[in-house]
C-alpha cells in the first residue's frame, strides 16, 4: 500500500554540521581522533570495517546516549573507550589519557578510572553481591578494611544493603544489574560506560535503573556513555545523542535538537519507534488516493517543539473557517521538546486543502497529504 | 574367609589407595595448569599461544590414546630413573599419574572452556591481569566442574591401579587377579570387586556432595 510508503519518505541527508558535542577540547572527556576499527578477515569470514572515520567528543559529566541497530559499530565504539579492543587506525583518548598507545600495567591502570556495565550483568555466580563488589578493589589491590568500608557505602548507593550476602542466583534482574554499577563505581572511575545495561530488564525496572545512573550522573559527576538500541533509554537519560550506522557516526548532537530535526534516516527510524509515524489501520484501510466527494483531505502534520503542536488544530481551523478533524495523534516528550505526529481531516473540497498546506508550509509545519477519506 | 584373606584384602585396599591418591594429587597440581593453558592459549584467548597450544593438544592426545597396559611398559626406563624401582606400589605411581595428567588436563579444559567469556570480559575492563582473571574469575567460576573433572579423575585412576599388577604394583586389581583368577579363589574376586564398588561409590558421592556445595548457581542448595 501506497500510504506506507509515503510515510516513511525522508528529507535529503544534510552534511554533519561541524560542531563537536564538546564545546572545547579542553573539557572533552572522551575523544574520538579519526579511527576507524578493521576486524581482519577469518576463515571464511571476510573482513569488517566496525568502525571508519570516527571524529567526536564526549564532554566532561555529560550523559550521551550512542544509538544504533545491531551490528553499527556500537559495541566495538564502547569497547575502544576501556581499551578492551585496539583502534586500527586513530586515537582515543579518554581524560586527557591517549588510552589506545597503553598496553599491559599502564592501561591496567588507566581501566580502573572507567567503569563498565552489561547487559547481561556479568556477576561472578561464585561470589555473593558483596564479593562482586569487591572483586575490581581487590584487582586494585586495596586493603581488606579499606574494601569492607567502599563495599558497604556501594551497597547504600545502589540501594540494595539488605541484599550483601545473596549470592546473583538469589536477585533480580534489576537488583543483579544495581551490583553491576556499584562494581563499577567501586574503583571511583570519571567514566561509566553503560552497554545495553537495561536491554534485559522490563520497562519499569529499566525506568528505575537509569533514574539511579542519572543520580550518580547528578551526584558524582561521572560522565556516561549509554550504548543502546533502544530509543526510550536515549530519550529518558540522555541529554546527548550520536546516532551510529554502518560504522559511521551519521548524526549528533542535543538530544532535542536530533530527535526534533531528524535528518538521517536511521535517526527517523529510531524516532518513528517513539512516535508510532504509521497510520492506525483502520484509518489506512479508509483512505482512498482519489478525492471523496464530500469528504475530508487527509494531512499528516509533524509536531517538532513545543510552539508548534500545541494549537495547530485550532489556528488551522481558526484559518479555514472549518472545523479540523483529528484522526489520530500522538505525541511524547524528548528532552523537553514535543515530537510526535497529528493526523488531520480538512473538509471543504480542494480549496480548502489547498489552503491548509500553504498555511502550515507558511509556518514551518512539516506536512505532507496522506489522501482522502469519506 | 580367612583372617589371612581379610588381611590381604586391606592390604591391597591400602596400596591402591596411596597409588591413587599420589597419583591424582601429582596429576592434579600437573594437569591443572596444563588444562587451565590448553583453555586460554587458542587465537585471541587470554594467553594466546596457539603454537603452544597446538603443540600441548597433540602430545596430550598421543598420552590419552596409548592403551594404559602398554604405558606402564613403555615407560619402564623413566619410572626406573624417577623411583629409583620399576616394581611396587610406590614406582606405579609414575605411570598412574603420566597416564592421569592428560585426562585431568583435558577434563579442566572443558570446564574452564564453560566460564562466560563475558566475565573475562569484564574482569579485563576493571584492569585484571591475566592471572587476576586465572584466579579470581576461571578457578572460582568453573570450581564445580573442577570438582567433577577431579572425581573422574580418581575413579578412572582406581581402575588403571588394577592394571599395574602386570609390574607388581599391587594393589586391589591385582589381588583380584592372583587370588580370584589365577588361584581359583571365586570369593576373592567377589571381595576385591565389592571393595572397588564401595570405593568409587564413596569416591563419587562425596565428589557430587562437594560440587553442588560449591555451585552457586542452584538456587535451592
Amino acid at each position: 500500500m501506497n500510504v506506507h510508503q509515503s510515510l516513511t519518505t525522508a528529507q535529503p541527508v544534510a552534511p554533519l554540521p561541524s560542531i563537536s558535542l564538546a564545546s572545547g577540547a579542553s573539557d572533552a572527556m572522551i575523544r574520538f581522533e579519526g579511527v576507524s576499527k578493521v576486524y581482519p578477515a577469518y576463515r571464511d569470514k571476510p573482513s569488517v570495517h566496525a568502525l571508519q572515520a570516527i571524529d567526536f567528543a564526549i564532554a566532561r559529566g555529560s550523559i550521551t546516549g550512542v544509538i544504533g541497530r545491531s551490528g553499527a559499530g556500537k559495541s566495538s565504539l564502547v569497547r575502544l573507550i576501556n581499551g578492551l579492543e585496539k583502534p586500527s587506525s586513530g586515537r582515543v583518548v579518554v581524560d586527557g589519557r591517549e588510552i589506545s598507545a597503553l598496553a599491559g600495567r599502564e592501561l591496567r591502570l588507566a581501566q580502573r578510572s572507567i567503569g563498565m556495565i552489561f547487559q547481561h550483568f556479568n556477576l561472578l555466580s561464585s561470589r555473593t553481591a558483596a564479593d562482586n563488589i569487591a572483586l575490581p578493589l581487590e584487582i586494585a589491590g586495596w586493603s581488606r578494611a579499606d574494601i569492607a568500608v567502599r563495599v558497604e557505602e556501594l551497597l547504600a548507593l545502589v540501594g540494595i544493603a539488605d541484599k550483601y550476602d545473596r549470592y546473583p542466583s538469589e536477585l533480580s534482574g534489576g537488583q543483579k544489574q544495581r551490583i553491576g554499577i556499584a562494581r563499577a563505581l567501586a574503583t571511583r572511575p570519571n567514566v561509566l560506560l553503560s552497554d545495553e545495561a537495561t536491554s534485559a530488564l522490563d520497562p519499569q525496572t529499566t525506568r528505575a535503573i537509569l533514574d539511579l545512573l542519572a543520580n550518580i550522573n547528578r551526584e558524582l559527576g561521572v560522565t556516561i556513555v549509554l550504548i543502546t538500541h533502544e530509543m526510550s533509554v536515549v530519550r529518558q537519560l540522555a541529554k546527548e545523542v550520536a546516532v551510529i550506522d554502518g560504522g559511521h557516526v551519521v548524526e549528533r548532537g542535543h538530544v532535542a535538537d536530533i530527535f526534533t530535526h531528524p535528518r538521517h534516516a536511521v535517526t527517523q527510524a529510531f524516532l518513528s519507534e517513539v512516535i508510532g509515524d504509521s497510520v492506525p489501520v483502520s484509518l489506512a484501510s479508509r483512505i482512498s488516493l482519489q478525492p471523496v466527494a464530500g469528504g475530508k483531505a487527509v494531512l499528516r502534520v509533524q509536531v517538532r517543539g513545543t510552539e508548534a503542536g500545541d494549537t495547530v488544530v485550532a489556528r488551522l481551523s481558526r484559518e479555514l473557517s472549518h472545523d479540523v478533524a483529528l484522526l489520530s495523534a500522538r505525541i511524547d516528550e524528548i528532552g523537553g521538546q514535543h515530537v510526535g505526529s497529528l493526523i488531520l481531516g480538512i473538509p471543504g473540497g480542494e480549496a480548502a486543502a489547498g489552503q491548509a498546506l500553504a498555511y502550515l508550509s507558511q509556518h514551518d509545519i512539516l506536512v505532507e497529504r496522506l489522501g482522502y477519506v469519506a | 574367609m580367612s583372617r589371612e584373606l581379610i588381611n590381604l584384602i586391606v592390604q591391597a585396599t591400602g596400596e591402591s589407595l596411596f597409588m591413587v591418591s599420589v597419583a591424582a594429587l601429582v596429576a592434579t597440581v600437573l594437569g591443572l595448569p596444563l588444562g587451565i593453558f590448553l583453555a586460554t592459549s587458542r587465537k585471541g584467548e587470554l594467553f594466546a599461544a596457539p603454537p603452544a597450544n597446538g603443540i600441548l593438544g597433540v602430545i596430550v592426545n598421543a598420552a590419552r590414546s596409548t592403551p594404559f597396559i602398554i604405558l606402564v611398559v613403555a615407560i619402564i626406563p623413566f619410572t626406573r630413573l624417577i623411583a629409583g624401582t620399576s616394581i611396587g606400589s610406590g614406582a606405579a605411581i609414575v605411570p598412574l599419574t603420566i597416564a592421569a595428567t592428560p585426562f585431568i588436563a583435558r577434563l579442566v579444559e572443558a570446564a574452564i572452556r564453560e566460564v562466560d567469556a563475558g566475565l573475562i570480559e569484564t574482569a579485563s575492563s576493571f584492569g585484571a591481569s591475566p592471572l587476576q582473571i586465572v584466579f579470581k574469575v576461571l578457578i572460582p567460576e568453573a570450581l564445580p566442574g573442577l570438582v567433577l573433572a577431579l572425581t573422574l579423575a580418581v575413579v578412572s585412576l582406581l581402575g588403571y591401579s588394577a592394571m599395574v599388577g602386570a609390574v607388581g604394583g599391587g594393589g586391589l586389581g591385582d589381588l583380584g587377579i592372583r587370588y580370584g583368577y589365577q588361584r581359583f579363589m571365586p570369593e576373592m574376586m567377589l571381595a576385591v570387586v565389592v571393595v572397588l564398588i564401595a570405593l568409587v561409590q564413596t569416591v563419587q558421592t562425596a565428589g557430587d556432595y562437594l560440587a553442588r556445595r560449591v555451585n552457586r548457581r542452584l538456587r535451592n542448595r
